[in-house]
């Protein structure tokens, strides 16, 4: 079930400008990869073309390869719709559908592209609500507006929304970055028992929690203000916060920079 | 909230004005002369119903008509059009939008109506067979015809409103669509529309409102016939054009009380209108 990507020489542009380049790297099936780094380093941008949704910006472009499943998602006979819909995506800042309730957001998935479900409706949601830990808060009212929720609840129902469709990968932008700490470590404590059954890479500014649930850690800089994003090193977590081989990466975990 | 009751009072004194002054009209023929279906000022006869028809049928052709193509203009500025030309169509339909309407009302007499004969033989022919109020033989000026002009004339009004609610419709949400796997029309489905939908009912009221008081382009290309008829291609008259067209041409003082009655109850079909509307919606939406 858990797929893996492997992206070699990854560029990606916003106009003319150059966000990243020239981006290698795998990401390992069932593991959680963190991509870390400064503001402006492509972090985002990188996750953002893993599921093809950077190129809907106007102007912008991405080149190279991005292999899942045996398949370049960036060949021409790929369709980015069908990319989106095997790999899910969270959102820094809560996104659920405002007008739905939260029944509805964590089906959206199927509604939205008039998929039929596999199983029951009624078992879907309860397995996607119970897997992003918020079962036991909304089942009893489930017809209730989503944007009824704490910001926490709104990002767990989109973490319920991405993996009720059952996704291959799940990307996560920053998924904290607008919660409380408290919400914050229940988002965590969710990513590490959703690495039991997805792959995930997980974008964050935070470097304690890249330390506290990312497998791997992968460590993208800009170097001069206006540069674009280059990757500098990857390995696993323990390694990059405690002997990394990169004086940057070394400068940036202690905090001389970033 | 001291300017919004400012505003009521001035209508409840508009009304009661024009109540007072149509007043010989209500006491001489009651209620009833809203229904009556003759028109003949120079026997003393007024019935109100031909011009209340025409005002409600070219509204409604005008909605049909100009609600999807509105909808579909603002759609396509707002999420389909690359960025570089964005900016020349919204300018252009807010250009559109303040065109004064004895322009759209000459160039739909000179441009539209030779366009739609055509069409107008068509739809007679094929549809006219069955459906009443589509049978020929098509008469140039008419309902239909001043309908589709009073289209064109709220296609800009609508979309440049909708543009607006579009546009304030979060980012995120749009990405959360595409990141489900939504083609760009699923996104505009249940991402954009859905928080747009109370957005676009009151553009549409607006453009409703527009297309009700219309008087100079309806008056040009309705026919000024003041009779009921079953079909859409035959000639008619609106409260607002008859009002506008009769008024300063009789001394009859009847004649001119009964125009001024035919104003208020204008101003009472806008209101119904506006209502329903909205009920309209708000049952749509439970």
């Amino acid at each position: 079930m858990a797929a893996s990507f492997e992206i070699s020489n990854l560029s990606a542009w916003y106009g003319k400008r150059l966000a990243i380049e020239d981006i290698s790297l795998s990401v390992e099936p069932n593991q959680v990869t963190a991509l870390i780094g400064p503001s402006g380093s492509g972090k985002s941008t990188l996750v953002r073309c893993l599921n093809r949704l950077h190129e809907l910006l106007p102007g912008a472009r991405a080149e190279g390869k991005v292999i899942l499943d045996g398949e370049n998602i960036y060949d021409d006979a790929v369709d980015a719709v069908s990319v989106r819909r095997a790999v899910g995506m969270v959102f820094q800042r809560p996104n659920p559908f405002p007008t739905m309730s939260i029944l509805d957001n964590t089906i959206a998935g199927f509604k939205l592209n008039g998929r039929k479900p596999k199983a029951e409706l009624q078992e879907i949601v309860e397995r996607a609500l119970t897997a992003a830990g918020l079962w036991d808060e909304v089942k009893d009212r489930l017809s209730a507006a989503a944007t009824s929720l704490s910001g926490g609840q709104q990002q767990r129902l989109c973490i319920a929304r991405a993996i009720a469709v059952q996704p291959e990968i799940l990307l996560m932008d920053e998924p904290c970055s607008a919660l409380d700490p408290v919400a914050t470590l229940r988002i965590e404590d969710l990513i590490m028992e959703l690495r039991e059954r997805y792959t995930i890479v997980l974008v964050t500014h935070n470097m304690q929690q890249a330390a506290r649930v990312a497998d791997r850690t992968a460590f993208l800089l800009g170097e001069l203000a206006g540069d674009p994003g280059r990757l500098i090193e990857i390995g696993p977590t323990k390694k990059i916060f405690t002997q990394p081989e990169d004086k940057r990466t070394e400068g940036y975990i202690t905090g001389r920079f970033g | 909230m001291l300017g919004a009751s400012a505003l009521l009072l001035a209508l409840a004194l508009m009304v009661v004005r024009f109540l007072q002054l149509s007043w010989p009209v209500w006491k001489a023929h009651g209620l009833g002369w809203i229904v009556g279906t003759h028109w003949a000022p120079a026997e003393g006869i007024f019935g109100a119903l031909p011009f209340i028809v025409g005002t409600v049928v070219t509204s409604v052709i005008a909605l049909v008509i100009g609600t999807p193509i509105a909808l579909g203009t603002a759609l396509f500025v707002s999420e389909i059009a690359p960025a570089k030309i964005r900016r020349p169509i919204s300018d252009l339909i807010d250009l559109l939008a303040a065109v004064p309407s004895v322009i759209y009302g000459l160039w739909g007499i000179i441009v539209v109506l030779p366009l739609l004969q055509p069409v107008e033989q068509f739809l007679a022919d094929s549809l006219g067979r069955f459906i009443p109020i589509f049978a020929g033989p098509p008469s140039g000026t008419s309902f239909f015809a001043a309908g589709v002009v009073l289209a064109i004339m709220i296609v800009p009004t609508i979309s440049a409103v909708t543009r607006e609610v579009f546009v304030t419709v979060p980012q995120d949400v749009r990405e959360a669509a595409f990141a489900l796997g939504a083609t760009r029309w699923e996104m505009i489905r249940y991402g954009v529309l859905p928080p747009a939908q109370a957005g676009i009912v009151g553009a549409v009221i607006l453009g409703l409102g527009r297309a009700l008081g219309e008087t100079v382009a309806v008056l040009l290309l309705i026919g000024q016939i003041p009779s009921i008829s079953k079909s859409i291609f035959s000639g008619g008259y609106s409260m607002a054009s008859v009002i506008a067209n009769e008024f300063g041409q009789s001394q009859e003082p009847l004649h001119l009380q009964a125009l001024i009655a035919i104003g208020l109850v204008l101003f009472v079909v806008t209101v119904l209108m506006n209502i329903f509307a909205r009920l309209l919606v708000g049952r749509a939406k439970a």
